[in-house]
């Protein structure tokens, strides 16, 4: 109960934020926001993985990619008038866009997930690194969309209702959708699936004693993950009104797993905390000295010593125990 | 003869020049209890490895009701009714233990793609694995307790407790008995013989109390091989079984 009512201040609070960022004469905060809560919907997704399956994915930067490039290629072809390889049209609409950029990231995830899981561990972590790579590497090769340089996209997609010009209902929009894809994650963590999962991360050897073949639940898991990050790339694009390959680095992969153990492995909010740390710090410090990784080392550092469940385990609010 | 439960068939693994398991063929027939013992390094978990899929043989088949299952993966076993306990026991220790049986009464219960209905709430789930935590003697109070929290005895009943989930057809046991004290073996050995006859047993033990006590048949390994196989007292009188273990207690 006391979770409830701190859930739901909480979300009252995120959801005034652009209010409060208006009257305090701070108005780039709501855009700060805006790409805190894009991190977020992706660190939840990797979360699922990571914190809960027990796979440490070093590439999902990819499907947050490719979810934005699905915007940025759609717009392109939609302003050039030409359709994507001569049959598919480009489209400014959002309710078309994030659904395909959540199928492609999903796609892209069932492949590589398909083979990245038939190892684990560390080289788990690096084939999915790999992959990640080879998709980075597309896209800077992609002359026709920029390459290196990416793509601008002019305007934000739209949306029958909203003004996404608007930078307060883009924040809203894609609040709303952090809070929706929360409560789904939420579920599946607690359905049976995600005890399996959870059965996974803490003893595959005794899941397949059980009798359950384990592969499948990850992949599932796997896309489940990249659809997420795929939904993220797509908002975050539409906020930058800018994609490029770097949105699928290596850097950015690492980023998303920080903000996962930075905000505590398997929790629910743990991931959107990491988030609004890691982003909150790039900005407070990146203010004070531009050499500010230097100072985020150590806090980093800290918390991984000193707070075993990340932020979240700072406030007591650590893994629940099923 | 009713059909039996398992059998090997010239089942061979070598480790480099190792030779763990010699052509072996055992075989447990419906209702028994079969003791398997051996001094240390006779190939008796690397068998058990072989039974559940773990373990890949060189050569031989597995045959589990009638059908062999050489080829399955270790889950795809499980699934037709082979269930078993480690030696050093696998449980999921940041769980309780009402959801660790509940997770093994789920497996059992078909695919587990289920991604909407909370689970921890599931009275499909929960009954059954409180009534199977009862059975094993696990009371109420310990229920809800982490299992990381948990006595090492209370870790193995447990973890036998997961196994019957599955309703097995038969019961691997890999030392049952190990790192237990005086008082919680003697309530293992009262466990085992409660389930004896219902449930098929292939136990692997060195404490010999409690083979001579539960063991219906008894198959001493040494070196990879059986190299006899009978009643409790057939293999007491046995004197390739003497010297096998004398020459342990000397070497």
């Amino acid at each position: 109960m006391r979770d409830r009512i701190l859930l739901g201040l909480l979300f009252v609070l995120a959801a005034a934020l652009p209010f409060m960022a208006e009257a305090t004469g701070t108005p780039a905060t709501t855009g700060i926001a805006t790409q805190i809560v894009c991190f977020a919907i992706a660190a939840a997704s990797l979360n699922l993985l990571i914190g809960h399956g027990g796979l440490v994915s070093f590439g999902h930067a990819a499907y947050f990619g490719l979810g934005a490039y699905v915007v940025g290629i759609l717009w392109e072809h939609f302003r050039l008038n030409e359709p994507l390889l001569g049959v598919i049209p480009g489209t400014n609409q959002l309710l078309i866009t994030l659904p395909l950029a959540m199928l492609v990231a999903g796609l892209a995830a069932t492949v590589i997930g398909a083979l990245s899981l038939r190892t684990s561990g560390v080289q788990f972590i690096m084939i999915t690194l790999a992959f990640a790579q080879m998709v980075f590497f597309l896209f800077v090769g992609l002359k026709q969309y920029g390459g290196d340089d990416g793509l601008v996209v002019r305007r934000r997609n739209l949306v029958p209702g909203l003004d996404l010009r608007d930078q307060m209902q883009l924040y809203w929009l894609c609040l709303g959708l952090l809070v929706a894809w929360l409560f789904v994650l939420h579920r599946i963590v607690g359905s049976r699936f995600g005890r399996v999962l959870e059965g996974i991360r803490q003893n595959e050897r005794r899941m397949a004693a059980t009798g359950i073949s384990t592969y499948s639940y990850k992949l599932v898991a796997f896309i489940v993950s990249g659809v997420g990050c795929g939904m993220a790339g797509a908002l975050m694009a539409n906020y930058l009104r800018f994609v490029s390959p770097d949105m699928m680095s290596w850097q950015r992969s690492g980023d998303l797993m920080v903000m996962v153990i930075l905000g505590g492995m398997g929790t629910l909010l743990g991931p959107v905390l990491g988030a609004a740390g890691l982003v909150g710090l790039e900005y407070a410090l990146g203010g004070v000295t531009e050499h500010w990784q230097f100072i985020l080392g150590p806090i980093l550092l800290f918390v991984v010593l000193f707070a075993r469940g990340g932020l979240m385990g700072l406030f007591g609010f650590g893994r629940r125990h099923g | 003869m009713a059909e039996l439960i398992l059998e090997t068939h010239g089942l061979m693994k070598r480790f480099g020049g190792l030779v763990a398991t010699d052509t072996l063929s055992i075989d447990v027939r419906p209702g028994e209890l079969h003791a398997l013992i051996g001094p240390n390094g006779a190939g008796k978990t690397t068998l058990i490895g072989l039974l559940t899929g773990e373990i890949r043989p060189d050569a031989g088949h597995i045959v589990f009701l009638g059908q062999d299952i050489s080829r399955l993966s270790v889950a795809a076993r499980a699934r037709r009714g082979l269930a078993r306990s480690f030696q050093i026991v696998q449980v999921l220790d940041d769980d309780t233990a009402l959801a660790n049986v509940a997770l093994a009464v789920q497996a059992h219960a078909g695919h587990s793609f289920r991604f909407w209905r909370n689970a921890a709430e599931d009275d499909a789930l929960l009954g059954p694995a409180r009534a199977l935590l009862d059975s094993v003697g696990l009371g109420p109070a310990r229920w809800n307790s982490r299992v990381g929290d948990l006595s090492h005895g209370e870790r193995k009943v447990l973890e036998l407790a997961m196994s019957l989930a599955a309703k097995p057809r038969l019961l691997l046991l890999d030392e049952p008995m190990a790192g237990l004290g005086a008082s919680e073996s003697l309530r293992m050995t009262e466990t085992l013989r409660a389930l004896k006859g219902s449930i098929p047993m292939l136990l692997v033990e060195h404490d010999m109390d409690a083979v001579f006590a539960l063991a219906d048949r008894i198959t001493v390994m040494v070196y990879g091989r059986a190299i006899a196989s009978g009643s409790a007292a057939d293999i007491r009188a046995d004197p390739a079984v003497q010297e096998a273990y004398l020459a342990e207690e000397h070497g």
